[in-house]
């Protein structure tokens, strides 16, 4: 199973291109909203046409503008989740599950549909409609819906967003499972990073319209390689940077010079470190910030300290540091304090 | 009493209704996922009829179909039929008049309807015809409803167009509301006031109809979302 995709469209405010190939394999698009996550699984499904570009799915081309190719949704055999699950509300969880079966004989779509149903867990629940089930239960339907016609790939889009937080693990769980004995590809679309590394294998991020290079997802969470991507990883601790030597990189916003573990590729424009990879420095003599405190956020389990540093503007904190809570913390607004970054740890890129 | 005013009117209002039933339904369709400019012509034609006096409508029609002009000579000619003065030329009356009703109604619900429905319906290999009538339509049923019922008691109550283009001709073209005229002129109060009474109870049983059917889809839909 194999999904290859070079689309490109333009709306009036935005421009969508995006190019990925997927094996079979369970590969995520991570964007903030409004980044075209939702518009490029629509254009797979082929409920919105592409300008120009190809989609081919296993082999078969689902749509390609020099050939004038454009298949019709219902012959592409792509199985879309949708985020609110677009459950037909007049009919029974049974009716469905069923509907989508209606080539088969009747004996043969109430085989289909049992088996779904059983699989699915929903056993006391094939007369009610989707209005009398809870969110994890529709989800369920939503999925043996899709899952009873074998469909060669696997769409999911924002799967959780419908969901109370207390109720998102259950069903994360639930469909990890689902996932992992479909074979074919799934494409996860999810805003949420986390989500990310724990549901998918490969990742695409992408940004205004635009996607980055698709990557193993452990990479991208290790070795974030653009602005874009430090963006969505929640990586807040950026500074322009300037090549000094092979391992020396100077840190403009931050007024230091700094050491890299890996020689420092050509072409560096900046540099990010994550919060957690601060530490304060302990007689360390290279790598060292020199900060100054301008604002301490208590947070939920831990401790938020917003820096300000010698190479940058005057009032607007350069680097965030997160650590434990302290009871009897000393620092406040205006102290001086001194940072370290492990060498290895200081991850470089080009805008 | 003849009752053939009751029979004639109610052969006219269900026959426009049905016809009107699915041009509303089918304009409203296509008309609400046009552009805008062309949604905004095709509005002001189709409800044109709504705020219009019968009369223009009426008038209008007689220019269209009567025997002295294209089309009505052409029936004439062809298949012998006459389109004035007869008792279904007051069809074509009462489906002008009360078309904006049902078009107008069924736009505004089709215009609610959740269009990733139809989406998912694609994906999952549903025909565009299931997912029209299985889908949209049941999603849509209470606006519909509501429309045809409108349409129904406006074209049973239609007396401007009617008069003008189908005439009164006892047991050949009198209708409800003409026969009320037609009364009331000869100073028969009595059989005025019956027929009057005979309107106002079809029309009430109408509206009482509409308002069951609302109130049922308002208890499902509250007990479906508790």
């Amino acid at each position: 199973m194999s999904l290859t995709v070079n689309i490109k469209k333009r709306l009036e405010n935005f421009n969508l291109k995006v190019a990925f190939e997927a094996g079979n394999e369970r590969m995520a698009l991570l964007g903030t909203s409004g980044s075209g996550k939702s518009l490029t699984l629509k254009c797979i499904a082929g409920i919105e046409k592409p300008d120009s570009g190809q989609i081919v799915l296993d082999g078969q081309v689902l749509f390609d503008s020099q050939k004038g190719i454009n298949l019709p949704p219902q012959k592409r055999r792509v199985g879309y989740l949708f985020q609110q699950y677009a459950l037909f509300p007049n009919m029974t969880v049974e009716q469905n599950i069923a509907c989508g079966m209606w080539q088969m004989t009747r004996a043969e779509r109430q085989k289909a549909v049992a088996v779904m149903i059983e699989r699915m867990k929903l056993n006391s629940h094939w007369k009610k409609r989707p209005a009398e089930l809870s969110g994890g239960q529709q989800q369920r339907v939503a999925l043996a819906r899709i899952l009873i016609s074998c469909p060669k790939l696997l769409m999911l889009d924002e799967p959780f967003s419908a969901l109370d937080s207390h109720l998102r693990w259950q069903l994360e769980l639930e469909l990890a499972e689902t996932i992992k004995s479909y074979e074919g590809t799934t494409l996860l679309v999810s805003h949420k990073q986390d989500e990310v590394y724990r549901l998918s294998d490969s990742v695409c991020v992408l940004n205004d319209g635009s996607a980055e290079q698709k990557r193993p997802v452990k990479e991208l969470f290790e070795a974030p390689s653009t602005m874009s991507e430090c963006m969505i990883l929640g990586i807040n601790n950026i500074s322009r940077a300037r090549t000094v030597d092979d391992y020396t990189i100077e840190a403009i916003d931050w007024g230091t010079r700094l050491c890299t573990g890996k020689a420092v590729p050509t072409g560096i424009s900046h540099i990010a470190v994550k919060e957690e990879d601060l530490v304060f420095a302990n007689g360390e003599v290279t790598n060292k910030i020199k900060c100054q405190v301008d604002q301490v956020i208590e947070d939920v389990s831990s401790t938020l300290l917003m820096l300000s540093t010698p190479g940058g503007d005057s009032g607007s904190s350069r680097l965030q540091l997160r650590m434990p809570k302290t009871p009897g913390m000393k620092l406040g607004k205006s102290d001086r304090l001194n940072l370290h970054i492990d060498p290895a740890r200081v991850m470089t890129f080009n805008r | 009493m003849e009752l053939f005013p009751l029979f004639n009117s109610i052969r006219i209002a269900i026959i426009s209704t049905i016809a009107v039933f699915f041009l509303g339904i089918f304009s409203a369709y296509y008309i609400s996922r046009a552009n805008r400019l062309v949604k905004g012509f095709l509005d002001v034609i189709l409800t044109l009829p709504l705020v219009l006096p019968p009369t223009v409508v009426g008038y209008l029609i007689i220019r269209a179909l009567g025997p002295n002009h294209p089309v009505g000579i052409f029936f004439q000619d062809l298949f012998g039929i006459k389109l004035i003065l007869v008792w279904w030329s007051a069809i074509f009356a009462t489906m002008i008049v009360s078309f904006p009703l049902m078009y107008r109604t069924a736009r505004g619900a089709f215009e609610s309807f959740d269009e990733t429905l139809a989406y998912s319906g694609q994906t999952l290999g549903l025909s565009n015809a299931f997912i029209f009538w299985r889908i949209r339509m049941p999603y849509c049923r209470q606006g519909i409803l509501a429309g045809t019922v409108l349409a129904f008691a406006r074209a049973l109550g239609e007396f401007g167009a009617t008069i003008m283009v189908a005439g009164y001709i006892p047991g050949k073209t009198a209708t409800i509301a003409t026969t009320v005229y037609h009364f009331w002129r000869i100073n028969n109060d009595e059989m005025a006031m019956r027929w009057v009474l005979i309107n106002i109870a079809i029309s009430a049983v109408a509206l009482i109809a509409i308002n069951i059917f609302e109130k049922r889809n308002l208890t499902i839909r509250t007990k479906n979302a508790s």
